[in-house]
């Protein structure tokens, strides 16, 4: 039979392999191994690691292991090219950006079969996807840059950027990074990953190429320890992170207290949830474009699917024969549909975590790869119990899980049982289903019948233990930017730890009032049965006493975050709702504005200050009941028939640790914010002067605010916020205190990556301009994407 | 290819290869409409799919010449103009009969190459029954009042009766479109039925106008209900629509054929028309059936391109193929 015959009976695709030539010319141009890129130029190659091309195993380059030495000179060139690119006019540094996206679209198939050969995935991929997105951030933040002084007045960047990138998308996740921190005026140091470090040495170069100022952009390569370096150097003013949790975690760690701002995008466990009326056919083909994409080393894949029962047998069925028509091998082959795992290492581990599901009782099925080689073969996990490490470990694999749900509830529920929070996909062809699901399902990112679609303009990031932080759109460039610093001349000092001993005496007022803990909106004594005295005259020794604080604890923390937890209620209410609580609290706080400055003066204000405190507390509450109910997002047309929301949601429960100064107005200026958004509150009130926030809940009482919004615990500062920062059901701490309390706070809320504001207590005017503010709101809500395309 | 256990399109052991098929007629199932009632097609998540589809199979050199040759073999090739004449007829025949030149049929080593049919209106049948004599190609007709179909049944069934009795061995009927739009299941699957009946032996295709039914969800029902009356292939567009063959449109179809056929066993052929007119498209059509359906739709007894221009660029890239030349269409047998 000829050629063409016989493939008129087999209907082969045959070969079709891209062309490496160029990117192979590339390589042997730097076949004595790759130095830094730092200050405009390559350095002499230093001690070198081999890169390798998964798919073959054979090493394609070598490139310097950084040292300490090598991220100070990267962090110094940054440091000295900062001022002057700072200082570029927008409209000048928006003519580098578009300058570099340019270049990047000229030599975009090399970029692309550099990440092939380096990273494993399909040419297909790299060439359509990945390569386009990151060209298109470039042009986007080109247009931050133009305009950055009219979007973001008064702001100013970080300074220099330390940046550490992983290694699913070399090219793209770069991208992200430099892209708004340049735009916004800052300098860079990234460290590409130590798997994949080529596509980042090819920026440099056509970085150079492009006439970008020297020391702007500076690549240093090597492994985990020069991360650490460069995340832990005293230099980086901003750490932005994308990898695994795990180093999250640590990073955030080793930064707690050195007054680094951090984003961190993190691992995910994101749900695919399809509901019985969904398209089948599409949702199928979206589970493809989740774990199926990038051999499913995506941390936003959908990798587990949670199916309606009613149509569970089916939609199973389909898919197993849509995995069954998926095509893994070369990379380079343009009809390959899954590539190579990006390392021998992480096969391995996707290998040990499946075993393990399997050990579980997973049932396991599973599509072709070659036998040969590093590929893993797509595959569906069916019979997974939610304990199983399948369907609660990131594999960063082209594994799935499969599991039925009865109703919507029971969806939603399944869809948040997990410590993550990055992104979920929906499949409903009912628009009131969708939108229901997309509000109630804890995600940064939420495709509702698409999946892992991305675009420059529109933020991503996660919630929960998937990080802080926003990359894309406005929300991304205000991650490079920060209002003027709040700074404080004499920071706060570490109070005495309050006394649970009888006070010398009480100095005389009316009827003894006993000040107790406020929690789940009824009084209550403190678990541990003490009191301390509150200072008459701060400063003063505390010969006389105002009265007593009760002293809080550990269990009182839990008692008030469990309170916090359960007011669900207050985040669904809606905006005016809140607003009319707000203004009805403002309203009888008025009524009872002599006695709360009598409460200030006996704490020892004078009378002009404790009356201007009062009515500091009063605008406050009115200016948030204001805002409550328009705490807004926005609408982003990112083409025809695709639009995607941003939604402004509470953060959860907040606890919340007050100043020292301005018993009322701190107190106020931080918790208000916080509810009038939809969030849950701990405080701790000012542990010197605790008083007339315990009267607060008085007001509370009188103004329907339900219970378990606000909740109030006394007593040693630091000791409760560390109880708070420790907890696994407390979603953000702000802290205004000490330095080393802020330090804490930061260290401690690493272990479920808890978003943090921490400051000098003494910083602001709690009772000025700079106690209140659109930033408080933000501080105090989350954004999650929702996309929505649409077409009749 | 990486052929799966599961894959329920691994081809079958009694294939055809030639015209007509070794498979029983579908025989439809009478009107069932808990077969495509609710069943709701997702817009742009087919248009994902079918951009991503076709960008994420690629054919190059032998595999690409072979797959245009297999385009040929599906091609109805078509003329239905105002101003077809008998001569215009013959020699579209002609091309059919040899719609390579010989160089390249000798180039690419084939012994015979021709078209899947040649499809006419009701009163070209005679004239290419005549020319396509001892060809064994097929003659199709259009019917049924084409392209509209607004005229009254027994004319139409009568029309079809009469094409059938000119030689037409197959009978591209049009549907009443207004039965889809207002949801007149019955009426739909009673018309179309009956004009299965009228074809008697002739394969009837059902050419569904999908681009005045404009919804996906419209095309799905629409497809079952053809195929619920009886129809061998369903069919697109007449060609005369403002929208002709979409791939969004076609995987739907295709979607509900292959539903179709794992709840009644019976295989439906697919043929998109009007639209295809590059090598491109025919490459882009085939990688849509061998995903969606498997391997056996790539053949024309399930598989047929309505297309009148695009066999002149077939033959064009073919020519390339062979001669490392490009080709231009004046050195080409004029269809």
């Amino acid at each position: 039979m000829t050629r063409i015959a016989e493939i008129l009976t087999t209907f082969d695709y045959g070969p079709s392999p891209e062309d490496a030539s160029v990117a192979r010319g590339w390589l042997a141009r730097h076949a004595r191994g790759f130095g830094h890129f730092i200050d405009g130029a390559f350095l002499p190659p230093g001690e070198t690691l081999p890169v390798t091309d998964p798919a073959t195993g054979a090493e394609l380059a070598r490139v310097s292991q950084g040292t300490e030495a090598d991220v100070e000179r990267a962090v110094k060139a940054a440091r000295t090219a900062q001022p002057k690119w700072a200082a570029l006019d927008g409209h000048d540094r928006a003519r580098h950006l578009y300058a570099l996206a340019r270049h990047l679209q000229q030599h975009a198939r090399l970029l692309a079969v550099l990440e092939v050969l380096d990273s494993g995935k399909p040419i297909r991929e790299a060439r359509d996807i990945d390569l386009p997105l990151a060209i298109r951030h470039f042009y986007h933040h080109a247009g931050w840059a133009a305009t950055l002084a009219d979007d973001f007045p008064g702001q100013a960047p970080h300074g220099v950027c330390g940046q550490v990138i992983p290694w699913n998308f070399p090219l793209l996740m770069l991208a992200w990074k430099v892209a708004p921190a340049l735009a916004a005026g800052n300098t860079v140091v990234l460290k590409p990953a130590e798997w994949t470090p080529l596509s980042a040495l090819a920026f440099a170069e056509i970085a150079r190429e492009a006439g970008l100022p020297k020391g702007v952009l500076n690549i240093v390569t090597g492994d985990g320890t020069t991360g650490a370096a460069l995340t832990g150097h005293p230099g980086i003013d901003k750490v932005a992170f994308t990898g695994s949790t795990e180093v999250g975690r640590l990073i955030r760690r080793q930064t707690a207290g050195t007054g680094k701002a951090l984003t961190l995008e993190l691992g995910g466990k994101s749900p695919f949830v399809v509901m019985a009326d969904a398209d089948l056919d599409a949702a199928v083909e979206g589970v493809v474009e989740s774990i199926w994409f990038n051999q499913g080393e995506v941390c936003c894949a959908g990798s587990r699917i949670l199916v309606a029962e009613a149509v569970a047998p089916r939609f199973e069925a389909l898919l197993r024969a849509r995995m069954g028509k998926l095509r893994t091998g070369d990379p380079l082959d343009k009809s390959t549909d899954i590539g190579a795992i990006v390392h021998p290492v992480q096969l391995d581990r996707i290998r040990a975590l499946v075993d393990r599901g399997e050990a579980e009782g997973a049932v396991l099925h599973r599509g072709s790869a070659p036998a040969e080689g590093c590929f893993y073969p797509p595959t569906l996990a069916t019979g997974v119990e939610p304990a199983s490490v399948l369907a609660t470990e990131e594999i960063f694999g082209p594994v799935v899980t499969l599991t039925p749900f009865r109703t919507p509830e029971d969806a939603v529920a399944l869809a948040n049982a997990t410590r993550y929070g990055l992104a979920a996909s929906i499949w409903s062809e009912s628009l009131t289903v969708a939108l229901d699901l997309a509000a109630r399902i804890r995600a940064g990112v939420v495709w509702v019948n698409c999946a892992n679609l991305f675009d420059a303009a529109a933020p991503f990031g996660g919630m929960r233990d998937s990080g802080f932080g926003r990359e894309g759109g406005r929300e991304g460039m205000a991650a490079y930017l920060a209002p003027p610093a709040a700074r404080a001349r004499k920071g706060e000092a570490l109070p005495p730890a309050p006394q649970a001993l009888p006070a010398a005496e009480i100095v005389p007022g009316t009827l003894d009032r006993t000040a107790k803990l406020y929690i789940s909106g009824k009084q209550a004594r403190p678990d541990g049965g003490h009191s301390y005295p509150v200072a008459a005259e701060q400063g003063s020794g505390g010969k006389g006493a105002a009265g007593l604080a009760p002293l809080g604890g550990r269990k009182d923390i839990r008692n008030a975050v469990e309170a916090a937890r359960k007011a669900e209620g207050w985040s669904n209410s809606s905006g005016h709702a809140r607003a009319q609580v707000l203004y009805y609290l403002a309203e009888n706080l008025s009524a009872r504005a002599a006695e709360f400055a009598d409460r200030l003066r006996a704490m020892g204000a004078n009378a002009g200050a404790a009356r201007a405190e009062v009515d500091c507390a009063l605008r406050r509450i009115v200016w948030y009941a204001a805002q409550a109910d328009r705490i807004d997002g926005a609408a982003r047309q990112i083409g025809p028939g695709l639009t995607a929301i941003t939604r402004a949601e509470p953060v959860g429960v907040i606890g919340i640790a007050c100043p020292l100064a301005a018993p009322l107005a701190g107190f106020v200026s931080l918790v208000l914010p916080a509810i009038a958004a939809g969030n849950r509150v701990v405080a701790i009130p000012s542990q010197t002067q605790p008083l007339a926030a315990t009267d607060l809940y008085q007001v509370f009482d009188t103004s329907d605010l339900p219970g378990g919004v606000v909740n109030i615990v006394t007593g040693e500062r630091d000791a409760l916020a560390r109880v708070l920062a420790d907890h696994d059901d407390v979603d953000a701490v702000w802290y205004a205190g000490t330095a080393q309390g802020a330090a804490m706070v930061e260290a401690a809320s690493a272990g479920n990556l808890k978003r943090t504001w921490v400051e000098d207590g003494a910083a602001r005017d709690w009772t000025g301009p700079a106690g209140q503010g659109r930033d408080f709101l933000t501080r105090a809500t989350e954004v999650k994407t929702v996309w929505l395309p649409y077409g009749a | 290819m990486t052929t799966a256990p599961s894959d329920p399109n691994a081809p079958g052991s009694a294939t055809a290869t030639g015209h007509g098929t070794n498979d029983p007629r579908n025989p439809g199932t009478g009107l069932r409409v808990e077969m495509f009632e609710g069943h709701r097609v997702n817009r742009p998540a087919a248009e994902r799919r079918a951009a991503s589809l076709t960008a994420r199979r690629s054919l190059k050199k032998d595999h690409q010449a072979a797959w245009l040759v297999n385009a040929i073999r599906c091609i109805d090739l078509t003329t239905l103009a105002g101003d077809d004449t008998a001569q215009r007829v013959r020699r579209l025949c002609a091309k059919a009969r040899r719609p390579l030149a010989p160089h390249l049929l000798q180039a690419l080593d084939l012994a015979e190459l021709t078209t899947g049919a040649v499809c006419v209106y009701p009163t070209m049948v005679p004239h290419a029954v005549a020319a396509l004599e001892g060809s064994g190609i097929p003659v199709a007709s259009v019917a049924t009042g084409f392209p509209a179909g607004l005229m009254p049944l027994p004319l139409r069934l009568q029309e079809i009766r009469w094409a059938v009795a000119e030689g037409a061995a197959e009978i591209d009927i049009v549907i009443t479109r207004e039965h889809v739009l207002t949801a007149n299941w019955q009426a739909l699957h009673d018309e179309v039925a009956a004009m299965r009946e009228a074809c008697g032996p002739a394969h009837m295709k059902a050419i569904l106008a999908t681009g005045e039914l404009q919804t996906l969800d419209n095309v799905y029902a629409a497809s079952m209900v053809a195929m619920q009356a009886g129809s061998d292939f369903i069919k697109t567009s007449t060609g005369k629509e403002g929208v002709n063959a979409t791939l969004p449109v076609s995987l739907t179809m295709l979607r509900a054929l292959r539903d179709y056929g794992a709840a009644t066993g019976h295989r439906v052929g697919f043929k998109p028309a009007g639209g295809l007119r590059t090598a491109k498209d025919a490459l882009n059509w085939q990688v849509l059936m061998m995903e969606e359906l498997g391997r056996d739709w790539l053949r024309p007894d399930l598989f047929r391109i309505g297309a009148s221009s695009l066999l002149s660029d077939i033959e064009r890239q073919l020519d390339h193929h062979v001669t490392g030349r490009y080709a231009a269409a004046s050195r080409q047998a004029l269809a």
